[in-house]
């Protein structure tokens, strides 16, 4: 096999250009063998390589006090929480898998995302996942999305990890290439963080888990490129997912952890034992050799391309202390797991692969991970953001029937309640859940602490596409406002970044200024990127999708006692509406859902005031002066409110008077279905009403009285008046009557 | 007393069991593991919930081979408590502890939601505690909790007042509205005939703290303790 004669077809199959392909030989002085060609495309892949994105991704604010681990340092980044624990939390992408296969696709993507964080030393405690889809009108769409979801679920409740929330949209952009993004938390004593390091010379290299397959045999490579019509055929490119293995996986790294017998630990994700084995090696500054017949294989006739290469799931590599070999496979016996020793560190800084004793790899390790070629891609202004952003609003007419388009905006399924999807998931395992899905933030608590987490991921891809910048800024705002009105202070985010193919100035550009958004207000928000992932190639043949940055927002709330629920709680707490709302109907769903127009402009955010409504909100919660609290955004103020009154235990109805609001310069529709930013529905008790109107001054918020907890129904001034319990329904039977048509 | 709490290798509401157990009611607690051959003092033994082996092939069918359970059914077989929690009835199940078996739920979903359940007798180990005619409100979040037996089984269970909890709504009446997976008479939990093994699948350990919604279920556990302290 190594003497395959590697021709101008294969390397360009392999996906390198002839300018990688001289630099490879550069590196090695010599021509490459096909194995070593195949460990050089996925390491240069952009999957592993971020070559099109690191110019841009170094741009991210990634210092911060309290962060111990810092973005693309390690599997995930880790921020110290005080109490002496850490918290290491990241999100990743699975898309092309799951709109190849959505079941296993999506399953795997939870299971690679949960080796990430167990493999720092944590013990990951929630799940999450951000995921959209095309129209539920099309069939395709409807078996992509079960598909996902049980795939999700599958994996998630057999780790016995509970998955707490998320978000789900659904538009035609996403047809043929859906989004699934996962994302997982968890958390360790500081001081056992560990390592992807393989540092000691001599020191032994662990194989522990599945054995290797030809499953998942170029995935990253898979995930590096655009999805065609004959993408089905590249099926065997998606892996098989085995909870039941990695839960094995899970405890047994966790204990060799806790009994201090490793020194190094790495995943197999993507690109495997390529990967895995070269990362560490550079990270630890050494080198490494591996012997590849001692690696457990499910198929006997595989050569070292296919065994390096193959990204079958539930492997992690362990690099052990000289010496504790034997207590390493006694822990691994008690979880019935097979460890073999597959290598050793060694000095000097080359990856050398043996195959029935010859060296069929001679690679220097950093060269893989550091030396990948880094590109500045073309960019260009998209052209149809020229037209984009003329709408005239006065041509809209304005609705004749508030009702109806309150009743369609909450039929509409990226609105509509996602009960049919979390009600499969294993939300509430580890009881550490306070919040069940379906309020602003997922919210947990930290067991023999007050401590509680906060987290929230959130994109409006919509306006990513009308406005890239403003979008991106946006998305991180937006994430850090549901975590702020639950009480908990947003402190770090991870991202992934969706979006079409970079090798398209126009796509770029869309990427470039949706991360320069983004950096704009993480800065001033204070909240630092602990890392994440980029997903390019986001194409179908049909169309691109809109550009999607899915930001992960984690908060902290010191006191557990202090949360603020999204939902209204008493009878006769007034409402208040915090932030001013204007003519801001561009991108939003009402313009898109009962106008069908999908165009901006969108208003611009105002971070200052953004940063002084978050911070309120973090004071009012400790304060304890909020019963309830929700942020406005897709629907509005209207759909906002009926939100608040969906507690699925009692439906407190709401009397609205929007009178304060009226201004002759805004239209009607406006105010109760535009999206202006920055604002937030909050219900207090009568008797704090002078504390907490004194605390909105301090923070120089505008703030409107606008109604009282009351009743059974929602009116707002004479326009709607409707039964909470008939909204909620049709709420609740959105999603679950399109998907059983 | 001293309860142990089973921990197979799938187990994943072990930890939550034990969690309760000691800092809710300040009992001694110990995990066994699976292979262990013998339990060792106990009073109470917990079989959580989880994927014991995976579960791939029937829920529990694998865990009934462990080398535990041996002794677990010798400490059965002596009258003592034995609470199964979801992936814990199937074992029992399993086992041949307890008679039927669990299908898919009807919906072929997995379901995690909170669920009401009317408790039928208060003379067992596990119902002594209960507010007499409160419909309690604990989760379930099973994929196979579709309780099914022939009709032979089914006459003995209600000859002998073996079907302790049944699936009812927020006012105590057992309606197929409230069946949330097809279960045969709404049968949530049963007792073994000698009334010492209790199998359920709604989890009671996430069900006894306020904070997390509801500590309806720390009824079941507090019944147990009454009865053996």
């Amino acid at each position: 096999m190594e003497n395959i004669k590697l021709t101008k077809d294969i390397i360009r199959e392999h996906g390198l250009t002839n300018d990688e392909y001289k630099k490879i030989m550069k590196i090695l002085g010599r021509e490459p063998n096909i194995t070593e060609l195949g460990i050089f495309s996925v390491m240069w892949s952009e999957h592993c390589s971020y070559k099109n994105s690191k110019n841009i991704l170094k741009l991210f604010p990634t210092d911060g006090d309290e962060i111990i681990v810092k973005a693309g340092e390690e599997n995930a980044g880790c921020i110290d929480i005080g109490d002496g624990l850490a918290i290491v939390f990241k999100i990743e992408s699975h898309n092309h898998p799951s709109a190849i296969e959505p079941f296993q696709g999506a399953a795997t993507g939870v299971g690679g995302i949960l080796r990430d964080i167990f493999t720092m030393g944590a013990r990951p405690i929630i799940c999450f996942n951000s995921l959209r889809f095309g129209s539920l009108d099309s069939k395709n769409v409807k078996r992509l999305f079960k598909g996902v979801v049980e795939g999700i679920a599958h994996y998630g409740n057999c780790m016995g990890i509970p998955t707490v929330g998320g978000e789900v949209y659904f538009d035609e952009s996403y047809e043929g290439n859906p989004l699934v993004n996962v994302m997982s938390l968890g958390v360790m004593h500081k001081d056992k963080l560990i390592t992807g390091k393989a540092t000691g010379i001599g020191n032994p290299i662990f194989y522990v888990g599945a054995a290797t397959g030809k499953d998942g045999l170029g995935g990253a490579s898979f995930a590096s490129r655009e999805l065609t019509d004959e993408s089905h055929e590249d099926r065997p490119a998606v892996q098989v997912g085995d909870p039941f293995l990695e839960k094995l996986l899970l405890e047994a790294c966790l204990e060799l952890n806790d009994k201090n017998l490793i020194i190094g630990m790495q995943d197999m994700g993507a690109a495997g034992l390529t990967c895995s084995t070269c990362e560490t090696a550079s990270r630890g500054q050494n080198g490494i050799v591996l012997d590849i017949d001692k690696v457990p294989r499910r198929n006997l006739y595989m050569n070292s391309y296919e065994v390096m290469l193959s990204e079958s799931q539930e492997r992690m590599l362990l690099i052990v202390e000289k010496g504790k070999e034997q207590m390493v496979k006694d822990v691994l016996e008690k979880w019935d797991l097979h460890a073999v020793q597959i290598g050793n560190v060694c000095q000097g800084d080359i990856m050398k692969v043996y195959e029935r004793d010859k060296l069929v790899a001679d690679i220097p390790a950093d060269s893989l991970v550091n030396n990948a070629p880094i590109y500045t891609p073309d960019e260009k202004i998209p052209e149809y953001l020229k037209e984009i952003n003329e709408i005239d609003i006065n041509k809209i007419p304005l609705p004749s029937n508030y009702e109806d388009v309150l009743k369609r905006l909450l039929d509409y399924p990226s609105i509509a309640s996602k009960r049919w999807v979390w009600r499969q998931y294993d939300h509430m395992v580890r009881t550490n859940t306070i919040f069940l899905p379906g309020h602003d933030s997922a919210l947990i608590r930290i067991k023999g602490t007050k401590k509680g987490i906060a987290v929230s991921t959130d994109c409006n891809s919509l306006f990513c596409y009308i406005d890239p910048f403003e979008g991106g800024k946006i998305a991180i705002a937006e994430a850090a406002r549901n975590v702020a009105c639950v009480g908990a202070k947003p402190i770090a985010f991870t991202n992934c970044l969706n979006f079409g193919n970079p090798n398209n100035p126009e796509r770029f550009w869309q990427f470039k200024k949706c991360v320069e958004g983004m950096i704009e207000a993480a800065v001033k928000l204070k909240t630092p990127c602990t890392g994440g992932n980029v997903s390019f190639y986001n194409e179908s043949p049909q169309s691109s999708i809109y550009p999607t940055p899915t930001v992960g927002m984690v908060g902290i709330i010191d006191d557990i006692e202090d949360r603020v629920p999204s939902f209204f709680q008493n009878e006769n707490d007034l409402i208040f509406l915090i932030g001013d709302t204007e003519n801001d109907l561009g991108g939003s769903h009402y313009l898109s859902i009962i106008h069908g127009i999908k165009k901006g402009p969108l208003a611009k955010l105002d971070l200052e005031c953004e940063k002084s409504l978050q911070e309120f909100l973090v004071k009012a919660a400790k304060n304890k002066l909020l019963s309830s609290a929700h942020d406005l955004s897709e629907g509005g103020l209207v759909v906002g409110i009926a939100e608040c009154t969906f507690d699925a235990c009692n439906n407190l109805g709401a009397v609205i008077d929007l009178t304060e609001l009226n201004n002759p310069s805004l239209r009607i529709d406006s105010i109760l279905f535009g999206e202006t930013h920055s604002r937030a529905i909050v219900s207090i008790r009568g008797e704090n009403k002078s504390i907490f109107l004194n605390l909105v001054r301090e923070y120089s918020l505008s703030c409107y009285e606008i109604g009282i907890c009351k009743g059974d129904r929602l009116r707002v001034d004479d326009c709607i008046d409707l039964k909470v319990s008939d909204l909620y329904k049709i709420y609740e039977e959105a999603i679950p009557r399109r998907v059983q048509l | 007393m001293k309860c142990k709490v089973i921990v197979f290798p799938g187990s994943n509401c072990d930890y939550d069991c034990f969690y309760i157990i000691d800092k809710i009611f300040a009992i001694n607690v110990e995990y066994v593991w699976h292979k262990n051959p013998t339990i060792g003092p106990c009073d109470f033994i917990i079989l959580p919930g989880g994927f014991s082996y995976g579960d791939y092939l029937r829920c529990g069918a694998i865990a009934r081979f462990s080398p535990i359970m041996n002794d677990i059914i010798k400490f059965a077989k002596k009258g003592n408590p034995i609470l199964g929690i979801c992936n814990g009835f199937q074992i029992l199940l399993e086992t041949g502890l307890l008679p039927g078996a669990l299908l898919r739920n009807n919906s072929l979903k997995f379901i995690c939601e909170h669920v009401y359940l009317k408790t039928n007798f208060y003379d067992t180990f596990f119902t002594n505690a209960i507010e007499k005619d409160k419909p309690l409100s604990i989760p379930i979040a099973h994929g196979e909790g579709n309780y099914f037996c022939d009709r032979d089984i089914i006459k003995k269970l209600q000859d002998n007042n073996q079907i302790i909890f049944q699936y009812c709504n927020a006012s105590g009446e057992v309606t197929n509205d409230s069946n949330p997976n097809g279960s045969i008479n709404n049968i949530a939990g049963i007792v073994n005939k000698k009334r010492n093994i209790l199998g359920m699948m709604p989890h009671p350990e996430r069900a006894s703290e306020k904070i997390i919604g509801t500590d309806d279920g720390k009824a079941i556990f507090q019944s147990v303790i009454n009865k053996l302290l």
